[in-house]
């Protein structure tokens, strides 16, 4: 590992923040500009992720540690600002690095030019989340939350217009109120414990005296409810769906994975403190995410069959997956953690695709047709343009744009709801799975969360059948809409990843249960974090 | 002092807890900085109630943490205070939009029939 190798592990949050400070500076006319940045950073996002993937994943099939930390401003670990790098961060580095690229590529077809200063917002989210995946402290994971939540309200509001505003309303609130209880949180936990250094909190947990115990509790749960507002868990998710089916579509595409730092907040924190069976309260709160998680799924299940339109629907599905993932986590955490881990990627990049397609899907029957000149389709083999010519037995010719959205539409289908041979079903099928083999009487608990899961996959596929027979095949004599290339082409790569999650289900499922153990060797984190090595060690000291 | 602390924390997060229960868009403004004066409060609380003791070593001076204040709740609280502060402002710019758009201040851009 060379000394740049060593800088790299900052350089996910610098390169976003320093190219949206550099776009502040261009003039608002300047659009090529702009997207010529913002394309250098994303697009450096993938391959600085990329780096960091497999440095993790060389080191790790070596069988070495792999967790690596960052001092910022070279103090040591629990005083000063630490960045950890290890499997579960690399893989949601990587997770937003590819939707922070798909979103862009499709901003740039249109979106972009609907509001000022898209691209700068759109960086400073993905500064955001990046700083909040790789932070090893509660306040710097508070202070990222705001960046990213900063700029998402901005991202929300994007567009403007009467029906954004309004829900841009509700969600300010919602988060400034929720940033408010972290805040109350962090601290109860730092009055308690003396520390916000997540490795250092997990060392403190059994000195903490009896009477504070309960002072302790109380600010993890607080802290635990503001994670859980960000990943829209019932009662706390109400304003999830109305809010993502407000923002423009690249902002709700890159949203999908906002929910997601809700449950990689819960998965990293709760995980590392309260995993331990020799701490002193194991397990805590690992009932309420998982009978709060079956409510999030009953929910969203009849939520999306009562939703009306595909951005709800969209919604919902982001709520039946945060469900999935928060009750399969507090049913029982080691043996379903690799399968939650790839539920988790994918059907975030599921959920984002979706949320692009919707757009499309739905301008295509309001016949709203783009002015600008359009890009010929593309042609990519698993959307179905085969069928664009249909030997006329039909009598309808059906034209290529149509394919690709319901070929596209019914991909996203599947992958949601679950249903073989995709990406979604593998991981479904891992869940329950891993559900069957925790102990050998299975309670009932269980049995409720797997009927559930399976339950919200039958609602996703009559909703989305519904919705897709009314949108797709109704015929309509209303203008062809036009498909341009930078539309197109996000849908199909996040689809063509979901397809390769499928085809290298094998190697993919062995790295989520690497991930999924490397969360359960809690030693092995404390102590890269607490023994990481200065850059520039005071003289007079080893 | 510790009761006068925490009375006036607990008077800041009841008030602020039932303007933002209200239907119009300035009370919840004012219910959200209220609650947030009360959790600034609340982080300076949790570092222990000193009075006269400084929070940084100055130059010469003894290096004895009986001496000193808890620092680091301070410093959280100036991040607190300047993104609760944005926020706001952020959140009155909503409001203004909010109101010009659907020309009423209630929370649901609608009056109740």
């Amino acid at each position: 590992m060379g000394a740049w190798s060593d800088q790299l592990i900052v350089a996910p949050i610098l390169v976003p923040l320093a190219a949206s400070g550099l776009l502040l500076l261009l003039e608002e006319r300047q659009k090529t500009a702009k997207r010529v940045i913002s394309a250098v950073a994303t697009l450096l996002l993938v391959l600085i992720s990329f780096l960091l993937f497999q440095g993790v994943v060389t080191a790790g099939m070596d069988g070495a540690p792999v967790t690596r930390t960052y001092l910022v401003g070279d103090w040591p670990a629990p005083f000063g600002i630490v960045l950890v790098v290890d499997w579960l961060s690399v893989l949601m580095l990587t997770l937003t690095g590819i939707l922070g690229f798909t979103s862009f590529l499709y901003a740039t077809a249109r979106w972009d030019a609907a509001g000022p200063r898209f691209h700068a917002l759109f960086l400073l989210q993905l500064a955001g989340l990046n700083g909040a995946f790789l932070t090893g402290d509660l306040f710097n994971l508070f202070v990222f939350f705001e960046v990213l939540l900063a700029a998402s309200y901005g991202l929300m509001l994007h567009g403007s217009g009467e029906a954004r505003v309004k829900a841009g309303l509700h969600y300010v609130s919602i988060n400034v109120a929720t940033s408010l209880l972290f805040l109350i949180g962090a601290s109860l936990i730092y009055g308690a414990a003396g520390t916000l250094n997540m490795a250092d909190l997990a060392t403190r947990i059994p000195a903490i005296p009896r009477s504070d115990l309960a002072l302790f509790q109380a600010g993890m749960g607080i802290l635990g409810i503001a994670f859980l507002v960000k990943a829209g868990m019932w009662p706390l998710g109400f304003w999830l769906p109305s809010t993502y089916s407000a923002a423009t579509p690249p902002a709700a595409a890159l949203f999908a994975i906002l929910s997601k730092v809700g449950i990689y907040a819960v998965l990293r924190v709760y995980l590392l403190l309260f995993g331990t069976t020799d701490s002193p309260m194991p397990n805590f709160g690992g009932e309420w995410l998982l009978y709060g998680g079956m409510a999030t799924i009953a929910f969203g299940t009849i939520g999306l069959l009562a939703a009306r339109t595909l951005s709800r629907l969209a919604g919902f599905s982001i709520i039946i997956s945060s469900g999935t993932l928060l009750a399969a986590l507090g049913s029982g955490e080691g043996a379903v953690l690799g399968a939650v881990l790839f539920y988790l990627v994918s059907s975030t990049l599921a959920l984002s695709a979706f949320y692009l397609l919707v757009e499309l899907v739905e301008r295509q029957e309001t016949g709203l047709v783009p002015s600008a000149v359009a890009e010929p389709v593309f042609d990519d083999e698993y959307v179905g343009t085969q069928s664009a010519i249909d030997d006329g037995e039909v009598g309808i010719v059906i034209p290529a744009t149509v394919a690709i959205l319901g070929g596209g539409f019914a991909f996203c289908a599947l992958l949601l709801a679950g249903l073989p041979p995709l990406s979604g079903f593998i991981a479904k099928f891992a869940i329950i799975d891993g559900l069957l083999g925790l102990d050998e009487r299975i309670a009932a608990s269980t049995w409720t969360l797997i009927a559930l899961i399976i339950l919200s996959g039958l609602a996703t596929l009559i909703a989305t059948t519904r919705a897709g027979i009314d949108l797709i095949w109704a015929p309509s004599d209303k203008p062809q809409p036009v498909l341009r290339i930078a539309e197109a082409a996000p849908v199909g790569l996040l689809l063509a990843i979901c397809l390769a999650l499928m085809i290298f289900a094998g190697p993919v499922m062995n790295y989520m249960e690497r991930t999924g153990r490397s969360l359960e060797d809690r030693e092995g984190y404390i102590r890269s974090v607490a023994g990481a090595a200065r850059a520039h060690p005071p003289a007079g000291q080893p | 002092m510790e009761i006068v602390l925490a009375l006036a924390i607990g008077i800041l997060t009841g008030s602020g807890v039932w303007l933002i229960l209200r239907p119009r868009t300035f009370q919840v403004i004012v219910g959200l900085s209220l609650l947030s004066y009360a959790v600034n409060l609340f982080i300076y609380a949790m570092g222990r109630l000193r009075v006269d003791a400084p929070p940084v070593v100055g130059r010469g001076g003894s290096a004895d943490p009986s001496q000193l204040v808890d620092p680091l709740p301070q410093a959280l609280v100036l991040t607190a205070i300047v993104i609760s502060f944005a926020m706001t402002a952020l959140l009155l710019v909503v409001l203004l939009a909010s109101r010009g758009l659907t020309g009423t201040d209630h929370v649901d851009g609608k009056e109740p029939d």
